[in-house]
């Protein structure tokens, strides 16, 4: 495109333009990179040498500090914990809202835009603000302190978004292929199984990771739900570990380290995906 | 004749079983995720607005008040001074997010869109922090902040001692401290979203401009502004809805009473503290608690509403 910002054949003033931003956009991504650089280095060091020159490299690189992190601080269980808690939840999340999607989206019957409706109220309104109401609803229920309460909060959280995505994608599948299936004796189930799902495959990846990112990363649930160091996720295994070693600073960067470097391997080989998958609510 | 009747029968039969199969094909896909809606999104909406008319003792509900918690929440002390003291920070995370995350975010999101050398790549490097857990940065940018941590030394390294803070121990720079650390995490979101609607806006048009000798300035005021307006409405909603839900980012800095001496406070935390711990050393206040739930569902809706409508106003159709 003509317009875009190239240095070849450019006028003098706008080279200098270029450069300008260039240096701008290197600057912001050493301010990105340069903390989380220095988070990994200093897990290697000893608190002693974080102080005093917070800059160098450590002397040595021994896996001490992770080996004490991951498995005498928990946090292999705390790993565990996610992995269960978000696994459970995105499979459910993907089950009852394909299904729901395609109820609402390929039948016409009364009723059907309350229905989508109701589904969607739950985008807009943080479900934090009704954390009082949940906490009696899952005492109630004899949840406290379970892994199912915070997985049904996940999946409840996760519907209304993938019941708007997937049912605008399932609009778009011709009729003709659902009539041809019924010729062949399908039944609506194996229609939705064998017919749409496959169809709609590209926007179940984007859900996954819309939904599947938020639930990994989410604290306010779990803090308020799981107690017992047995069934904590990790960020709030990560926040129970920062009060119990608050002045043991290689220790801490470690367990950040531990927190942050697995999202950030799974990155480097999928960012277009999470790149869509995270801006498809914004992104049209 | 007979024969033919027999059919039109069968046939009608037929279509009132292939009704009632359909009903119940609709029922169940469509049950199990309502349920889980219904009970864990609605139900618990409703209950916020019925409890909080009510008198609670720890968590027994007591008598119907009406209005009551939501005129001590707003008329008597210490409420009233920690909600609006709460909800200012929470008016200054809006504002600052706006002005510098948005901004930026629309700078880098147009300048990405220039194709300038690295673009790639540059665009894969910004989006890396909104990928993780908020406990995990604020946690982080916790250390860093500290008086003896990165940000102090590398000030002194750089030969600026002398602007060496205590970052989150001071009243007046916690907050604005916290803002910026959220905004490092957060600024490569809107820049992607606004980049993938500066890529939307038709190549002619942008060409056109510009072989007509128009200025970078009017091309970015006169031609790309108004045709995003779409996503500057969906980032300013998304920025409400996230500035009334700041809580893990007070909670990892500067910790739940929103210290030092409540500068850091915002609706998050307080009403975390009214409902789970208190308000000032006490025991749970449901009643209170229900009140600024509420208050965070009506500021959330109505503020959405808002801005959809004043952006609305100046969207342009092509």
């Amino acid at each position: 495109m003509i317009t875009d910002f190239r240095y070849r054949g450019a006028p003098a003033l706008k080279k200098a333009f270029i450069s300008f931003v260039l240096l701008i956009m290197i600057v912001y991504v050493i301010l990105i990179l340069y903390p989380l650089f220095n988070m990994f280095i200093s897990s290697f060091k000893t608190n002693r040498a974080i102080l005093s020159t917070p800059f160098s490299l450590p002397e040595q690189y021994d896996f001490k500090n992770f080996a004490t992190v991951w498995i005498d601080k928990g946090f292999a269980g705390y790993f565990t914990n996610s992995i269960i808690v978000t696994g459970i939840a995105m499979g459910s999340i993907l089950l009852f809202g394909s299904m729901a999607a395609y109820g609402i989206s390929r039948y016409s019957f009364r009723g059907n835009i309350l229905i989508y409706m109701l589904f969607l109220s739950g985008i807009m309104l943080p479900l934090k603000a009704a954390i009082i109401p949940l906490f009696l609803l899952i005492k109630n229920m004899g949840l406290m302190n379970t892994r199912l309460s915070v997985i049904m909060i996940f999946i409840a959280m996760g519907l209304p978004s993938t019941v708007f995505i997937l049912s605008g994608f399932m609009k778009a599948i011709p009729l003709e292929l659902e009539y041809a299936a019924r010729i062949d004796g399908c039944n609506d189930f194996t229609i939705y199984r064998k017919v749409v799902m496959p169809m709609v495959a590209p926007a179940i990846a984007l859900v996954t990771i819309y939904n599947s990112v938020p639930i990994w990363n989410d604290f306010f649930f779990p803090l308020v739900f799981l107690q017992s160091n047995a069934i904590k996720t990790l960020p709030v295994g990560l926040s129970t570990f920062f009060g119990q070693h608050s002045t043991n600073w290689a220790l801490l960067f470690t367990g950040l380290s531990i927190a942050i470097l697995p999202m950030l391997i799974l990155y480097l080989f999928m960012s277009k995906y999470f790149i869509q998958g995270m801006t498809a609510g914004a992104v049209k | 004749m007979v024969h033919y009747l027999c059919t039109m029968e069968n046939q009608g039969w037929n279509m009132n079983r292939r009704q009632r199969n359909t009903a119940s094909w609709i029922t169940l896909f469509v049950t199990p995720g309502l349920l889980i809606v219904g009970l864990f999104i609605l139900l618990p909406l409703f209950m916020s607005l019925y409890n909080s008319l009510f008198s609670w003792n720890q968590l027994i509900r007591g008598e119907f008040v009406g209005l009551e918690n939501f005129r001590r929440l707003l008329g008597t002390y210490p409420y009233r001074e920690r909600f609006l003291n709460a909800l200012g920070n929470n008016v200054t995370w809006f504002t600052s997010t706006m002005l510098i995350q948005n901004t930026l975010g629309l700078l880098f999101g147009f300048l990405l869109s220039r194709k300038i050398p690295g673009s790639q790549l540059f665009r894969r490097i910004f989006f890396i922090p909104v990928l993780f857990s908020i406990v995990a940065v604020g946690f982080l940018w916790g250390i860093y902040l500290k008086p003896s941590g990165l940000l102090n030394n590398f000030l002194d390294l750089v030969g600026l001692g002398s602007f060496k803070m205590p970052w989150l121990g001071m009243e007046s720079l916690a907050t604005p401290s916290i803002i910026m650390v959220n905004i490092w995490r957060w600024v490569g979101f809107p820049s992607l979203v606004f980049l993938a609607a500066i890529d939307n806006v038709p190549v002619e048009c942008l060409e056109a401009a510009y072989l007509e000798g128009v200025s970078e300035w009017k091309l970015f005021w006169k031609i790309i502004f108004p045709l995003i307006i779409p996503a500057i409405t969906i980032i300013t909603v998304l920025t409400v809805i996230g500035s009334l839900n700041v809580f893990e980012q007070i909670y990892t800095m500067t910790g739940l009473d929103g210290a030092p001496n409540y500068s850091t406070d915002t609706i998050g935390t307080l009403f975390y503290r009214t409902a789970f711990g208190s308000i000032d050393a006490g025991s749970p206040e449901i009643g209170i608690g229900s009140a600024i739930g509420l208050v965070i569902y009506l500021l959330t809706f109505a503020i959405s509403l808002a801005s959809i409508f004043v952006t609305k106003r100046s969207e342009v159709q092509l």
